[in-house]
């Protein structure tokens, strides 16, 4: 008997299918881990349980009855609950306030808070989790905070719960607190579905695991009969992309370096702990690591869009540490963004406004002051026929052109200023094949003309392909360095998942 | 092309639906429409009076709009333009009440630039706030308006107060004032209608053909995108805020030297809130903005007229209010065209 089953569910948003005919089926009072990286398209499943997102195709069961959700309320009406990464609580209402709201008991017309109060504690004692009930939510940690949301679910009758991602935002002792409380709910019949990209956790806790993989499903594994490994290969994919010939080259000086980088992210959380590496000239350094490893906190740090909290910077042996964004341009770093859309593109603004952009106050585009709109023309019309950007509209706007085409753009801005260090962050995502064998080659181009390159990817295939070493990042720090030609896929997925080069090597 | 040619046809479009209801709602109170509307042009553009009137009218109306119009360019509500008006004249008139040894050729720029910087200084605490603690301009902008208010009140009504009657400043010195360009009756118009499109002709250049106005359109369109190139988000919050509180400021000069050559509290009465109307209906387009401007101050200069006739005066708000109503919600009159289009 299944508690749920979705059967074939797509769903598409503009520009991507978050979801590809995919079928899970989790069992009655079991932890069932939903593993994958960021972007998988884990979360977009799990809010089309809870009716956050509609199914274009596909099939719901709930106990084995066929149902439609229309929303949260028939979510709860089914006896499924949410718990999201973000929590949904009110922080200046106390903990019994944010657990009934919505559905507060009433004595006459008045709100029975007496009532309220001893609700919730005794669904807290009934499974061990430990809240202040009068306590305002602004006031207690992280670790209540998602207890409170535990609880909002039991009190709303949930038998299915769902934890996305719920250790994220946890210290490890609060893990241990939120496994305890998951295995008593198991243990009172509930079933739980947990999300998440951490391969021990997984390995801890759960009884089954779907492992998800750009939108598909790639594997469904009983947790007693499986390993990290075997997790990490269905994780990262081994389908053979084309390769790309790599010609050998020689690399030259360090033009870049870091030493000891610490990075905070938006949270005030520790993201890069203590980094250091070097790029050479013509050569290629690939980071290869789960999304969400401090990665893009990286980047920012080294381009100057993040502060830096420790730590130092270095280009061609200059300290550039605390250096900005346009600092860092005119030495000659160049940077492909990994969120098009956010920071690589204008949408609003023409393709001939695009391509100028950091270049946009120098000669030929403008004397300082006036723009000279026909060398701008001249040079998107160049630009848009040597990186074939399609359509040859030079007056299209940015966020009209596909985005292969809108990669395009971008690769071909930053490459055409010549950089001496160039960072590329997931150059391919979410592009076609013909996109990424252009976006390749011309980053092999690069590194002919001695750039110093790197690149950061969740595309193992692609870091494999492109890089001359490979560092793997895991909790903001690096697992370990490897030639390409020296390691193996699953090496690779091992440290990406949280162990040392070390470890790994002794077997 | 598609893009431009909706940006013109929608508040042409909204302004034909307003007439449409209008003019139902004439002939339910009784009215013959079409004299309505005569009457409401005979107003306006009858005779070299009205037509002066008219121009007195739309000159600050133009500069406010401008001022809201250039800071929704660049990514910020700027709802101060009242504030900003109100101080940048209020300084202005303190400072050119005592230029009468200066003659007029120095008197007017430096007037002008005085009334200019206090609305840039004015709003550039706005841009400033945002761009250090995040606080939003809307907020700050109200506020600022209430505190600008009161101090013109207390300085008119005490340092600088002259007469009795009205609360009002002493009267700028002659050489401060604006040229006259027309002369009807008792009514003077000023050049201040050449400032206003002087500063249409320059916010256009600014924003379309320099890399200040390239930067400001950058952040406001994408802030992240803007860092990434290189752009100071700050700065140009800061700059934009300054140059939108500089047109406002520069409202207020034309009113103080072209108008009432004093400052009271009629000079601004609301014509900074006016600017939002304005640079919704012109689409914040600069030459948007001069017709949007004719049309309201049009209106408003007809609505006496056509008062006369028994028709009320407040029938030019119900038209107004429309216009802005549907030029805001432009997806309606979009959809409508769409379909109609689709039908075809």
């Amino acid at each position: 008997m299944y508690a749920v089953e979705m059967v074939n569910i797509v769903k598409k948003f503009p520009g991507v299918l978050a979801n590809d005919h995919v079928t899970i089926r989790v069992k009655k009072g079991e932890i069932h881990a939903i593993v994958g990286e960021n972007g998988a398209g884990k979360s977009t499943l799990m809010n089309q349980l809870y009716g956050l997102y509609h199914p274009d195709e596909g099939e719901i069961f709930i106990n084995g009855e066929k149902v439609t959700i229309r929303g949260p309320k028939d979510a709860i009406k089914n006896g499924i609950g949410m718990v999201h990464q973000h929590f949904m609580l009110v922080d200046t209402l106390t903990v019994a306030e944010n657990v009934v709201l919505g559905s507060e008991p009433v004595k006459g017309l008045n709100f029975d808070m007496k009532k309220a109060r001893q609700d919730v504690k005794d669904l807290s004692e009934k499974y061990g989790l430990f809240v202040d009930v009068d306590a305002k939510i602004e006031d207690i940690p992280v670790g209540m905070q998602q207890r409170v949301e535990i609880i909002k679910t039991l009190y709303r009758g949930a038998n299915i719960i769902i934890l996305d991602e719920p250790t994220a935002v946890l210290t490890p002792q609060e893990v241990e607190e939120l496994f305890e409380i998951m295995r008593k709910l198991k243990d009172s019949g509930k079933t739980i579905l947990f999300i998440s990209h951490k391969l021990h956790e997984v390995m801890e806790i759960s009884d089954r695991i779907t492992v998800m993989r750009l939108g598909k499903v790639t594997g469904e594994l009983e947790t007693s009969k499986t390993n990290p490994k075997e997790i990490a290969r269905h994780m990262v994919g081994r389908e053979v992309v084309l390769r790309v010939t790599k010609e050998p080259h020689e690399p030259k000086e360090v033009v870049f370096e870091i030493k000891d980088l610490v990075v905070k992210d938006n949270r005030g959380l520790t993201a890069v702990n203590g980094i250091s590496f070097n790029v050479r000239k013509g050569e290629i350094v690939g980071i290869a690591g789960v999304a969400g490893n401090g990665q893009t906190e990286l980047v920012e740090a080294i381009t100057g869009l993040r502060k830096i909290e420790s730590g130092n910077i270095y280009f061609e042996g200059k300290d550039v540490t605390g250096f900005n964004p346009k600092q860092l341009r005119e030495l000659g770093m160049a940077h492909i963004p990994e969120d098009r859309l956010k920071h690589g593109l204008i949408k609003e603004f023409e393709a001939y406004y695009n391509v100028i952009l950091g270049q946009h106050y120098k000669y030929p585009f403008s004397n300082g002051t006036f723009l000279y709109h026909d060398n701008i023309f001249n040079y998107t019309k160049d630009l848009m026929e040597e990186f074939d950007v399609r359509p040859r509209k030079i007056d299209h706007l940015g966020g009209n052109f596909s985005g292969g085409n809108q990669q395009k753009l971008v690769v071909g801005r930053e490459i055409k200023t010549n950089p001496k260090f160039l960072v590329v962050a997931q150059p391919t995502r979410g592009l076609d094949v013909g996109a990424i064998e252009f976006i390749h080659k011309q980053i092999l181009k690069m590194r002919s003309l001695d750039a110093g390159i790197l690149l950061i990817s969740m595309e193992l295939e692609e870091i494999f392909s492109l890089s001359d070493r490979i560092l793997v990042m895991y909790e903001g720090e690096i697992m370990g360095e490897v030639k390409p030609e020296e390691t193996t896929i699953e090496e690779v997925g091992l440290m990406m998942t949280g162990h040392r080069f070390e470890e790994v090597r002794r077997g | 092309m598609n893009k431009k040619f909706m940006a013109i046809l929608v508040p042409v479009v909204s302004v034909l639906i307003a007439l449409a209801i209008s003019t139902i709602i004439i002939i339910l109170i009784g009215k013959n429409p079409i004299d309505a509307y005569g009457a409401l042009i005979k107003g306006s553009f009858g005779s070299k009076q009205a037509i002066a009137d008219t121009v007195i009218k739309t000159t600050p109306l133009i500069l406010t709009g401008l001022a809201v119009g250039f800071g929704f360019r660049a990514g910020v509500f700027n709802i101060g333009a009242e504030g900003q008006m109100v101080m940048g004249a209020l300084i202005a008139a303190t400072f050119a009440s005592n230029f009468g040894f200066l003659p007029p050729l120095i008197a007017i720029p430096l007037t002008i630039l005085i009334a200019m910087s206090v609305g840039a200084g004015y709003a550039a605490i706005a841009g400033f706030l945002k761009a250090k603690t995040g606080a939003h301009e809307v907020v700050t902008t109200i506020m600022l308006n209430w505190i600008a208010t009161y101090f013109a009140s207390y300085m008119v009504t005490g340092p600088l107060k002259v007469g009795s009657g009205t609360p009002k400043s002493p009267e700028i010195a002659d050489s401060a004032q604006l040229p006259i360009l027309m002369k009807v009756g008792a009514i003077e118009m000023s050049a201040g209608i050449i400032i206003a499109i002087i500063a249409a002709i320059f916010m256009y250049i600014l924003l379309n053909k320099t890399t200040t106005g390239y930067e400001i359109k950058a952040v406001g369109f994408n802030p992240y995108a803007a860092e990434y190139g290189g752009i100071s988000v700050s700065k140009n919050i800061v700059l934009a805020m300054a140059i939108s509180g500089a047109l406002a400021g520069l409202a207020g000069a034309t009113e103080l030297m072209g108008v009432h050559h004093r400052f009271l509290g009629e000079l601004s009465g609301g014509k900074g809130f006016d600017g939002i109307s304005i640079a919704l209906i012109g689409q914040n387009n600069p030459i948007g903005i001069i017709f949007a401007a004719f049309l309201i101050g049009a209106l408003r200069t007809g609505s006496n007229e056509m008062q006369f006739i028994g028709v009320p005066k407040h029938m030019v708000m119900i038209i107004q209010g429309i216009v802005i109503f549907l030029v805001a919600a432009d997806r309606i009159v979009r959809t409508i065209m769409i379909r109609k289009r689709v039908e075809k």
